[in-house]
């Protein structure tokens, strides 16, 4: 994805849109603050119209008009807040968008042959296509035919190139992506306009956002809590009015404003956005927001062994001479025998030995060949110019070898193969010239962090289970050494589906990573189904989210997104509700105080005058939009921790802290107003 | 306030928990058909009922029939209570020879009646025959089980693999069988033992030593006091209902009406708690709910014992607010009665809460907006349950997980509803006062000026809507205006909230239970229990803040400020 979008651009964007947003058809979506929106309009009739709303016994006009202003610039604000959180969202779908205008397609029929070209937005399900080497793939489909190394930085941004080509779990290519050498003949695999360029536009534009049934269930309670307040202050005029104290329109509908929970209404949609936001840039693209929800309330995590816990590849871990070997010649023959064995496996061979101190010198290599692994041998080697030949492979392969060559079998390779084994390792063994001279021992290297990583779900209350096909002992080994809860040894996909199936029976949440195709029924199944970009077409259809890095282990940030995303609106809900209390002590002693001055005991944060108290409350209600929209966007910092230390933490700082701020904000404010001369008008 | 008067309400409510424990417990194993001891006398005659009603009591219901069974049950005995007001006069068991009743009144009584309110127009002896009187006495059984019975339903909505929420018929028989009449018929034994008359004999004409005729009414008074407080109805036999000597003779019946009223709903937290297999979590809601009404409680008395400082002031008249209230029961007593019987929304009253100083009529007043410090019988609970869900959402979002309740997830519907059921309150509350207060008809029942005729006004709406049922007095109550608009909020606040929570525990029935982990916000801490206090208290303020401000703090402040009206 593009990086470096223009801040400035988004901002001035956003800056517009506050003003295009006050369009009361948009508004009516956030019964919040379309309640604001019509409260600025009568103040707005006030001022210009005194009597509209019968006789005028309030205050100055200045004060409606100062009433007018902050409403108005309350709803800037709220505005302001979406159109900040989806302009970083538009930037993004800009660029993506270039990528994608005018690619022209060589259509071709089943043969090969060509039928002209033709635009790309024209592509149907079906269609096949050429695509030679530097031009831009037109749409989604899969390879069949040819092999292609292929640049995804415009999906991905990550800039080398993957190989792609027709067959097997490789064969899916994305649209807006670039082939690089060679080229492909491909089946279009989607409609046009629903292709992933396409939906990760629609995406990241908002286009596609619906509301999550949680950020639904909220908006109808503060839905209630708005019409509470309205009939609490709708019902207070005639209150007043039998007590022959009479309240100005504008002040009514000031306390109104400061009541209906304003803070969460005017950033409830910007947090949702900005929720989805940190998934995208965290380079996963979300089908919808609900996955994202659904991702914090998992339970259990599904992860492979290989690749998510474990790096993809053995290392070589130690080397075990056989009896009457001399450890520096098994040293020396590991070494030479990996020498030309470009696998991960043999490079870690050769490291390991280099660092223990053995090298091959220029003149011993002279000369030498090298024997390639085979399906076949099953081994892999060297021979040396002196003729001398140096294998090593699976422990079965090299023994039947040897016992052919006539060597001695030691009872030792038995013990030492099953010892490796019991730890979780894998054993190679190491023949030369008909002598078995010992045994590596590869091991799985768990990735750094990940035990940690484990540890911290745990604690917040989720269970990881190893899917790995390893046998039971092995499997055993790492998990215990990863820190996982549970395993799969010996897993066939139909397990993973099952034990799915299980864990949801119990009322859990399952999430899983998975990029084969016959991993797309259980990404399916899997409440939260993260599919590798990598993967075949298949699994990234069946998943809910796509990994466009192709990295498993970022399930588990996804599911801090999920569960940020929650906090950041139970915080904000919570600490727009505790700052009614403050709210109330300034405005309603202000309110009565000249027909009631015993209210005036109210006034504890003796604040100058009544008007003065509620523009205070008015502005800090306006200004607490615009501090909170850094929280809104970034989110609320989450660490995991044990659910009710969690709720200790966060009522303390947003429940109490949302109870004391406005006291401290509404004074200054006022000792402000004050000192500006406002306080009397 | 003294030494002895707290330490004799601390007393009460020892007691109280120490038998509501055991109680709710009894309570559960009713409910749930398990064995108890009182099987081989009411198994027959429950069996007995079924077979002559043709009701298939075994038959579980889902929300949608058991509130169809509820409401028409209901409504059935609305009906038959009201036709026998209607035709009072033509009745027997008039031995006072009492005339017919007006229209408004009975639509007033009976709306009030089937709705555990027992808010009262009328004077009872003085209006209602001992036939009208034990019709009367019939809802005050069937409403308090209703309610109970709902609450129960709703409770098993949270019980893992529970098909239904049960048989309403089932319910409503067997709380009535060995809940109600069992324990109303040991409390009216002992209160007769202690004084209160029960005969079927009219009034007795007494002649006064100064030479005068006087008619002192009775009536079956013991059995009518004993379900009026078991049942938290509230409704007095006579029209000065606790505070009347017959009602309620001395300190000892005192302690017994007031242990009766609190008995049930407090005992049915723990009923609640061993539903959802959680004890721990009932002490909590138990804790937080025990720990609002001490608090309040304690406000009114020492508003009551401090007494009214402009009396000092002016007149030299040291010592406690005496006016209204009845020197058998003391200071203590009196404001242990009204607390007690505001927070069960009860009615009942032995003092005059019109006489309460503000600061002490604020108490009474507040916990029926709260409507939640235990509250009336099953109502209460819900209430509690509603809020606990409110707090859950809004709270539970902050652990970073979908809110789950005892082990549900609570969804948009659910929320839906609870906020809904959440409105309805401030609403049918400020709505009707707002009226009252700007009519006509309204003002002109209103007989206090300022902010005492607003308390007035508030108080009654409130009281309507809680289903308490007790009267702040000052108030025309018996004209049409009042008498209608009360009848309608008490209708709206019992039934709305009722099958809205239903709806809420059909929805809860559907879903799966979730296993509990670290990461699940439990519910059964005291960390939660301080956060739905806080949501309890925060969202009851915010809502009557502003009223309650207008009146009682207006006028306490007023007071101290030595204002005279």
């Amino acid at each position: 994805m593009q990086r470096g979008i223009s801040y400035e651009g988004v901002i001035a964007q956003a800056f517009r849109d506050s003003f295009a947003k006050l369009d009361p058809r948009i508004q009516m979506r956030n019964p919040v603050m379309f309640v604001v929106e019509v409260g600025t309009v009568v103040t707005l009739v006030l001022s210009v119209w005194p009597t509209a709303f019968g006789p005028a016994g309030g205050p100055e006009r200045l004060y409606d008009i100062i009433v007018t202003v902050v409403l108005f610039v309350t709803l800037l604000f709220a505005n302001f807040a979406e159109g900040l959180a989806e302009g970083r969202g538009r930037a993004q779908a800009q660029s993506l968008r270039r990528t994608k205008s005018d690619t022209i397609a060589h259509r071709i029929d089943a043969d090969g042959r060509s039928l002209g070209d033709a635009v790309a937005t024209s592509l149907r399900l079906g269609d096949m296509v050429r695509v030679e080497a530097g031009e831009i793939i037109p749409t989604d489909g899969e390879i069949v035919r040819g092999v292609a190394s292929i640049d995804e930085s415009a999906i991905t941004g990550e800039s080398a190139p993957v190989i792609r080509e027709a067959g097997g779990d490789f064969s899916s290519v994305t649209g807006g992506t670039r082939v690089l050498s060679d080229w492909i003949e491909m089946r279009v695999t989607v409609e046009p306009g629903k292709s992933f360029l396409d939906r990760m536009i629609a995406l990241v534009e908002g286009a596609e956002r619906q509301k999550t049934p949680n950020e639904l269930a909220l908006t109808v309670l503060l839905a209630a809590l708005t019409l509470i307040f309205l009939v609490v202050v709708d019902t207070l005029a005639p209150m007043a009015s039998f007590l022959h104290a009479a309240i100005p329109m504008a002040t009514l509908i000031a306390l109104l404003v400061c009541l209906i929970p304003t803070t969460i209404g005017a950033l409830l949609s910007a947090i949702g956005i900005a929720g989805m936001d940190r998934v995208i840039r965290f380079n996963i693209i979300a089908k919808s927001g609900k996955a994202v929800e659904a991702a914090g309330d998992v339970d259990t995590l599904i992860l492979d062994k290989t690749g998510t816990i474990t790096l993809g590849n053995r290392m070589a871990d130690a080397f075990l001479p056989m009896p009457g070997v001399d450890e520096e010649a098994m040293l020396r023959a590991c070494l030479l025998a990996s020498y030309y064995d470009e696998t991960p496996e043999g490079r870690s061979i050769v490291e390991l030995a280099r660092k223990l101190g053995q090298d091959a010198a220029e003149s011993e290599t002279a000369g030498a060949t090298a024997i390639a692994f085979s399906a076949e041998t099953r081994r892999s080697g060297i021979v040396l110019a002196d003729g001398k030949e140096i294998s090593k492979g699976a422990v079965d392969v090299i023994r039947k070898l040897a016992e052919r060559e006539g060597a001695q079998i030691p009872p030792e390779l038995d013990s030492y193969t099953a010892q490796i084994a019991r730890s979780g390792g894998t054993p190679l063994a190491v023949v030369a010239d008909a002598q078995l001279l010992g045994v590596i021992h590869l091991k799985d290297i768990i990735k750094p962090g990940m035990k940690e990583r484990f540890d911290a779900l745990r604690r917040i209350g989720i269970r990881t289970i190893m899917v790995t096909g390893d046998n039971p002992l092995t499997a055993e080994t790492i998990a215990r050494e990863a820190g996982v809860d549970d395993f799969i040894a010996e897993a066939k996909p139909e397990d993973k589906m099952r034990r799915i199936r299980e864990e949801q029976a119990q009322g859990k949440l399952v999430a899983m990573t998975g990029d084969g195709t016959n991993d797309a029924p259980a990404l399916a199944q899997a409440d939260v189904g993260l599919a590798m970009n990598s993967g075949t077409s298949a699994a990234k259809e069946a998943g809910n989210m796509v990994d466009l890095d192709s990295d498993p282990t970022k399930l588990i940030e996804v599911v801090s997104i999920g569960k940020q995303l929650l906090i950041t609106r139970g915080a904000i809900t919570t600490f727009s509700i505790a700052n009614d209390v403050a709210k109330y002590f300034a405005i309603i002693p202000a309110m009565f105080l000249g027909a009631i001055p015993a209210l005036g005991a109210l006034n504890i944060m003796h604040l100058t005058s009544p008007q003065s108290a509620i523009l205070s409350a008015l502005i800090f209600n306006a200004l607490i939009i615009p501090a909170l929209i850094p929280l809104a966007l970034r989110g609320v910092r989450y660490v995991p921790m044990g659910a009710t230390q969690m709720l200790q933490r966060n009522i303390l700082i947003y429940g109490f802290g949302g109870v004391i701020t406005p006291f401290v904000g509404i004074k200054l404010i006022d000792l402000a107003l004050t000192a500006l001369g406002l306080a009397h008008i | 306030m003294t030494f002895t008067g707290l330490l004799g309400d601390a007393l009460f409510l020892v007691v109280l928990t120490a038998v509501a424990v055991p109680l709710g417990r009894y309570m559960y194993r009713v409910m749930e058909g398990e064995r108890t001891f009182l099987d081989r006398i009411f198994d027959p005659v429950e069996r007995a009922i079924f077979r002559i009603s043709g009701i298939d009591a075994q038959k579980g219901m889902d929300w949608r029939k058991y509130v169809i069974a509820f409401l028409l049950s209901n409504l059935v005995m609305a009906v038959l209570v009201y036709l026998i007001l209607v035709f009072q006069t033509s009745l027997p068991l008039n031995p006072a020879k009492l005339g017919p009743i007006t229209p408004t009144t009975i639509f007033n009584t009976v709306a009030s009646f089937i709705a555990n309110c027992n808010w009262q127009v009328y004077a009872g002896e003085t209006t209602l025959s001992n036939f009208s009187q034990w019709a009367l006495q019939y809802l005050q059984f069937t409403s308090p089980a209703s309610g109970m019975i709902v609450a129960v339903a709703f409770a098993r909505g949270f019980v893992a693999n529970r098909p239904d929420l049960g048989n309403f018929y089932r319910d409503f028989v067997r709380s009535l069988t060995r809940i109600f009449l069992p324990i109303a018929f040991v409390a009216a034994v002992v209160l007769v033992a202690l004084g209160v008359p029960d005969t079927l004999g009219g009034p007795v004409v007494a002649h006064t030593l100064s030479g005068l005729t006087q008619v002192i009414s009775r009536g079956p008074v013991a059995a009518f006091e004993a379900i009026k407080q078991l049942g938290t109805n509230g409704g007095g036999f006579f029209n000065a209902n606790s505070a009347h000597p017959f009602e309620n003779p001395g300190p000892w019946t005192n302690l017994i009406e007031e242990f009766l009223m609190a008995l049930l709903p407090t005992s049915l937290v723990f009923t609640f708690g061993h539903y959802i297999k959680n004890i721990k979590q009932a002490w909590v809601l138990y804790g937080v709910t025990m720990f609002l009404l001490v608090g309040l409680l304690v406000l009114v008395y020492s508003a009551e014992a401090s007494g009214n400082p402009l009396l000092r002031h002016v007149l030299g008249v040291a010592g406690p607010n005496w006016e209204g209230k009845e020197t058998r029961f003391g200071i203590a007593g009196s404001s242990l009665f009204t607390s007690l019987t505001t927070a069960y929304t009860t009615g009942a009253v032995n003092n005059m809460h019109d006489s309460l100083t503000p600061l002490g009529g604020l108490v009474p007043l507040f916990q029926m907006m709260l409507n939640s410090v235990f509250g009336g019988k099953g109502a209460g609970l819900l209430n509690m349950l509603m809020f606990v869900i409110i707090s859950v959402f809004v709270t539970g979002l902050m652990v970073g997980r979908t809110p789950e309740l005892f082990g549900k997830k609570i969804e948009a519907k659910e929320v839906i509803a609870a906020s809904v059921a959440f409105l309805i309150h401030p609403l049918i509350i400020l709505w009707p006062t707002a009226i009252a207060l700007s009519t006509a008809a309204g003002k002109a029942g209103i007989l206090n000026p300022g902010f005492h005729g607003l308390s007035e006004v508030v108080y009654a709406y409130a009281s309507s809507a809680a289903n308490n049922g007790s009267a702040f007095a000052g108030l025309a109550a018996s004209s049409p205006f009042y008498a209608i608009s009360t009848g309608i909020v008490i209708l709206l606040g019992r039934y709305l909230s009722m099958i809205l929570m239903l709806y809420i525990a059909g929805s809860l029935l559907k879903k799966k239970t979730v296993p509990v982990s670290p990461g699940t916000l439990r519910t059964d801490t005291w960390t939660f229990g301080t956060v739905f206090l806080g949501v309890e208290l925060i969202m009851g303020a915010l809502t009557f803040f502003p009223v309650v401000a207008l009146g009682p703090i207006a006028e306490q402040l007023a007071m101290l400020a030595g204002k005279v009206f």
